[in-house]
């Protein structure tokens, strides 16, 4: 008993307008004209007339289509079937296999009580030092890669993603370039992952509106996983595009901007989607990985900047290396008091050391005169990068810690490091 | 309840346009009924038989058409025993009720009690029937944890009244009624555990208000000593993401020497308050053994939850914090954070198309931002006692940048800035508080020229700091060098302080006065080197044994111990006159 309409008084954007009755906010419409169908989404009620945004865009839509409105919000399947297959924004499949239509769920549900998460508390090992030693991945954890055009984050994600322990990969694409969703097809079937993932894919030539769906379409099926007792991890990049189109619908709809043309509720609109991260006590968790680049390498932009402040913690991925000053893991806290004893005062040491060297380096290219302590954080300095920022590194946490401690006793003298008098006797190399 | 209607007519985002019949009260809460739900709003604008309003709720499936009713009530909460150790979102439903109702989810459209009316309480009256009494005067009252909880006049009832009836002591629920009263016109009306207070609107039933002077201790080492907040005064913790903002505040929450602690986490991560919920009832409150969730209420309003909540989520926390206050207590509000209540606002202000100021917030951010700040207080009750709210604010700062308007209005309006730095932070540097650039305007725990001492040193040093960037440490005279090194040697083994730890991360007053007068000692003192190369080296061995030093137990033999090494260690390098 769907109510059809043929008259579309507005076309701005890809919103159109037409006059309704008896439609509910953010309910699904099917908009059919010459150039074929698009869904489109309720976004507006303003008495009779009704705003819909339309998925596929509004070139060839003309003022005498056909609207039907279907009477549901956006869903999308939460079957099991779903393992292995690609879909795209709107929840179609990519891969030119049947549609999947059973177990349908709404998209964008109500958030978790907060009375009901319970404290993150597994470690999810990566073998990366810079992750695994200073700041530690945590099952439930959301947290962004910061980086820009051109580093390897994508490459990044792949490989967290197949080395972390979890049941089920949810990869959310959106304006990705097609080699990049290549590589990750690739990447994924070469080491056997394919069948734990599910792909929404919005490529870079897809329609803008699709790419707003990505993230609420990820969650969504990440969460039902979850609530049948999957750790999913989620990976959603880049989520910057997924910024840039709510500015685009929010201009076209002709909100106020607050901050360099970005919609007021930014913020709120990231949360909704990072805070989908939880543990479901007695069920499984959602953990989400997702790269944003940073416009003009700029992390005070709007979006690296209101990420920040949503996620548990950031890596800035900077010349192919995970940068210790600025990465943070917020539950790092967590989990590293149980890893071993020595895990933090290791951490903190080795960062604060690596600072002083920083300043001393800059000392060096001004053309001052090294004095022995400055001679020593170079060295240390040295052997911190190759030791254990270069991505290529691949130990697990242990091993790091006592490469730590080696590097630290190869530079210093054991006063010379900050760590409590205890630790230092009980793990400081013996010559 | 009077039976006031409408009808849905626009929907946008979450601003609601509803056309109604009869007359409307601004900021009155409504009720859209859709699709067997009721789903709570406040009317913020009206023009015409037009009402525009917030709903506190997602609006998913509302149509044009649907019916509205409105209440005739301002946005209120229920106040009386039961408050403390409770969990509430940002219109005071109680999560955890929630919770065993609906499961992981937060249903909408859900609005529970937020005290629980079947719990039994054990009343003792203090009025007798025939006295006569004003809004806030007290009948009896209940012991809540080791608190007396007073049973009110409810605060807004307006006139003279008498007692008719006053219940005897015994074990009652809430709603049971606990006295009767009689005004001059005759009405009569009955006084339970509970009433309602609007909470955009200041509780003001005190004889005075008066100057914070006493400190409010935190434990926080940089905080009492270098920038103090007092006891109903008001303090601000701008920074950016990364900076510690969170971690300090859970760690005044825990640590700071006041009764109450109200802790609105507004539009943060529902990690953060997850924390608190699961840590809080298994840590002790030093000064009473008790657990800390019996002296805590917690308002969440985390941020993928409703929006136009979290504008409400601050007032309520403050009012709850206002209520206490009457109970002759020293509360503590921390709202983490106050720049997403902001957000909240100029949300709503975009919908609602007003004329954008600065980065688009609404024009009135900093009369909204100064009128929050102002229900901080110390008072004298009008039985003589004196009592406090203690409001500290988070503040996000787009980009980190303290000049966005958020931080600039919180600025002018509170008492004491503590301002996190990224380069602290980045550094390692905890807490990150700038101890150049933070100030504050209230008395501290240590002597006026004791601090002016320290301060002399951290300005000394920085500058020192800077020249060296320029001229190396080549150029740096030695007497230079080491004014850097004790600056360093102050930031590492005082300000610098291990949250973490059981011991250092709760620094009491005396404690806080014995370190300080040791590392004053170094300040002050003159020291002999051969050259830069001793005086770092002996810099860093003494910084290794106040480090340790911190770790001890005051009372512990060690402690003693560990003084009398630090002390034989400055006799080392003294210069002796």
């Amino acid at each position: 008993m769907s109510k059809v309409y043929h008259r579309i008084l507005q076309i701005v954007g890809n919103v159109i307008a037409v006059e309704a009755e008896g439609v509910a906010y953010n309910e699904l419409a099917e908009v059919t004209g010459k150039f074929g169908s698009s869904l489109a989404q309720v976004i507006r009620l303003q008495d009779k007339r009704v705003y819909l945004q339309v998925f596929a865009g509004s070139r060839g839509i003309g003022t005498g289509d056909e609207v039907r409105f279907l009477g549901h919000e956006m869903q999308v399947s939460s079957s099991d079937d779903l393992l292995g297959r690609i879909f795209n924004g709107r929840g179609a499949a990519r891969d030119n296999r049947s549609p999947v239509t059973d177990s349908l769920i709404d998209i964008g549900g109500p958030s978790v009580n907060p009375a009901r998460r319970v404290i993150p508390r597994n470690m999810i090992r990566t073998g990366i030092p810079m992750i695994d030693v200073f700041n530690t991945l945590v099952e439930s954890q959301k947290l962004p890669i910061f980086s820009v055009a051109g580093e390897p984050y994508n490459e990044l994600l792949a490989r967290i993603a197949l080395q972390a322990e979890v049941d089920v990969i949810v990869l959310g694409g959106m304006g990705l370039k097609y080699d990049d969703y290549l590589y990750f097809r690739n990447t994924l079937d070469r080491h056997g992952a394919l069948s734990r993932t599910v792909m929404f894919v919005h490529t870079a030539s897809d329609p803008v509106v699709e790419c707003l769906m990505v993230p609420d379409m990820s969650l969504a099926v990440a969460e039902s996983y979850a609530l049948r007792g999957k750790r999913v991890l989620v990976l959603l990049t880049d989520m910057t595009n997924f910024a840039d189109a709510l500015k685009e619908i929010a201009i076209t709809m002709e909100q106020i901007p607050s901050n360099r043309g970005y919609p007021g509720d930014l913020y709120s609109q990231l949360a909704a989607r990072y805070e989908k991260a939880v543990d479901f006590e007695g069920a499984g968790s959602i953990t989400i990985l997702a790269a944003t680049t940073m416009p003009g390498d700029d992390v005070t932009h709007p979006i690296p900047d209101n990420t920040g402040y949503i996620t548990e913690g950031q890596f800035y991925l900077r010349r192919g290396r995970i940068e210790p000053f600025g990465s943070l893991s917020r539950l790092k806290q967590q989990v590293n008091g149980k890893t071993r004893p020595d895990h933090r005062a290791i951490m903190d040491a080795m960062i604060r050391l690596y600072a002083d060297y920083k300043s001393t380096q800059e000392k060096m290219s001004m053309g001052f005169s090294m004095s022995d302590w400055d001679r020593k954080l170079l060295s240390y300095g040295a052997l911190f990068e190759t030791r254990m920022m270069d991505l290529s590194v691949n130990i697990p946490l242990e091993a790091a810690l006592d490469l730590g401690w080696q590097t630290l006793a190869e530079c210093f003298a054991p006063e010379e490091v900050g760590i409590k008098s205890d630790l230092v006797r009980e793990y400081w190399p013996q010559a | 309840m009077p039976d006031k209607k409408g009808r849905i007519v626009g929907v946008n985002g979450n601003m609601l346009t509803a056309e109604f019949d009869t007359g409307v009260t601004q900021n009155e809460v409504a009720y859209v009924l859709t699709g067997g739900e009721r789903l709570k709003c406040e009317v913020i604008r009206v023009r015409g038989t037009r009402a525009d309003m917030q709903i506190f709720e997602s609006a998913n499936g509302i149509r044009v058409g649907d019916a509205v009713e409105f209440t005739d009530e301002l946005l209120s909460v229920e106040l009386g025993p039961g408050l403390l150790t409770s969990v509430f979102d940002g219109l005071q439903n109680p999560l955890n009720v929630l919770a065993e109702e609906s499961g992981f989810f937060l249903k909408r459209g859900v609005y529970l009690n937020a005290l629980d009316r079947e719990k039994v309480w054990h009343f003792e009256p203090l009025a007798g029937v025939g006295s006569n009494c004003v809004a806030g005067d007290r009948i009896g009252y209940v012991n809540e944890g080791i608190f007396k909880h007073y049973i009110m006049v409810p605060l807004a009832w307006r006139g003279n009244w008498r007692l008719t009836a006053v219940t005897a002591a015994g074990d009652y629920r809430v709603d049971d009624v606990m006295a009767e009263a009689e005004n001059e016109d005759g009405e009569r009306r009955q006084i339970t555990m509970v009433q309602q207070w609007p909470v955009k609107i200041p509780i003001r039933d005190y004889a005075e208000k008066l100057l914070p002077e006493e400190p409010l201790v935190t434990q926080t080492r940089s905080i009492d000593t270098f920038f103090p907040v007092a006891r109903g005064g008001t303090f601000c913790t701008p920074g950016p993401f990364g900076a510690g903002k969170t971690v300090l505040q859970h760690s005044i929450s825990q640590n700071a020497e006041a009764d109450v602690v109200v802790v609105a986490a507004c539009g943060e991560r529902a990690g953060e308050v997850v924390e608190i919920l699961r840590e809080y009832p298994h840590l002790a409150d030093p000064r009473t053994g008790r657990s800390l969730m019996d002296r805590s209420i917690i308002i969440c309003n985390t941020s993928s939850m409703p929006v136009a909540a979290r504008e409400a989520s601050v007032y309520t926390a403050v009012t709850l914090a206002e209520y206490y206050r009457q109970m002759g207590l020293n509360t503590l509000l921390l709202a983490d954070s106050t720049s997403r209540w902001a957000q909240a606002l100029r949300e709503m202000s975009g919908r609602l198309e007003e004329i954008p100021g600065e980065e688009a917030f609404p024009a009135y951010l900093e009369s909204l931002i100064a009128a929050f700040y102002e229900r901080a207080g110390l008072v004298r009750l009008r039985t003589g006692e004196t009592a406090s709210v203690t409001i500290g604010g988070a503040v996000s700062p787009a980009g980190g940048n303290f000049e966005e308007p958020v931080t600039q209005a919180t600025l002018k309006v509170v008492g004491c800035f503590l301002g996190l730095s990224r380069s602290r932070s980045d550094a390692r540097r905890y807490p990150a508080i700038d101890p150049l650039d933070s100030w504050s305007k209230y008395r501290g725990l240590a002597d006026a020229s004791d601090m002016d001492t320290a301060r002399e040193i951290l300005h000394r040093g920085s500058e020192v700091s800077q020249m060296m960037n320029v001229v190396g440490e080549e150029g740096t005279s030695l007497d230079d060098f080491v004014v850097y090194l004790k600056s360093e040697f102050l930031d590492y083994a005082y300000l610098q302080q291990n949250t973490f730890d059981a011991v250092d991360g709760a620094c009491g007053r005396e404690r806080q006065l014995i370190l300080f007068r040791q590392v004053l000692e170094v300040l002050r003192s003159e020291f002999s080197f051969a050259d830069k190369g001793a005086a770092r080296s002996w810099f860093l061995q003494l910084r290794q044994l106040f480090l340790d030093w911190n770790y001890l137990e005051t009372e512990s033999a060690e402690f003693a111990e560990q003084q009398q090494a630090i002390l034989n260690k400055i006799a080392e390098c003294r210069c002796h006159e």
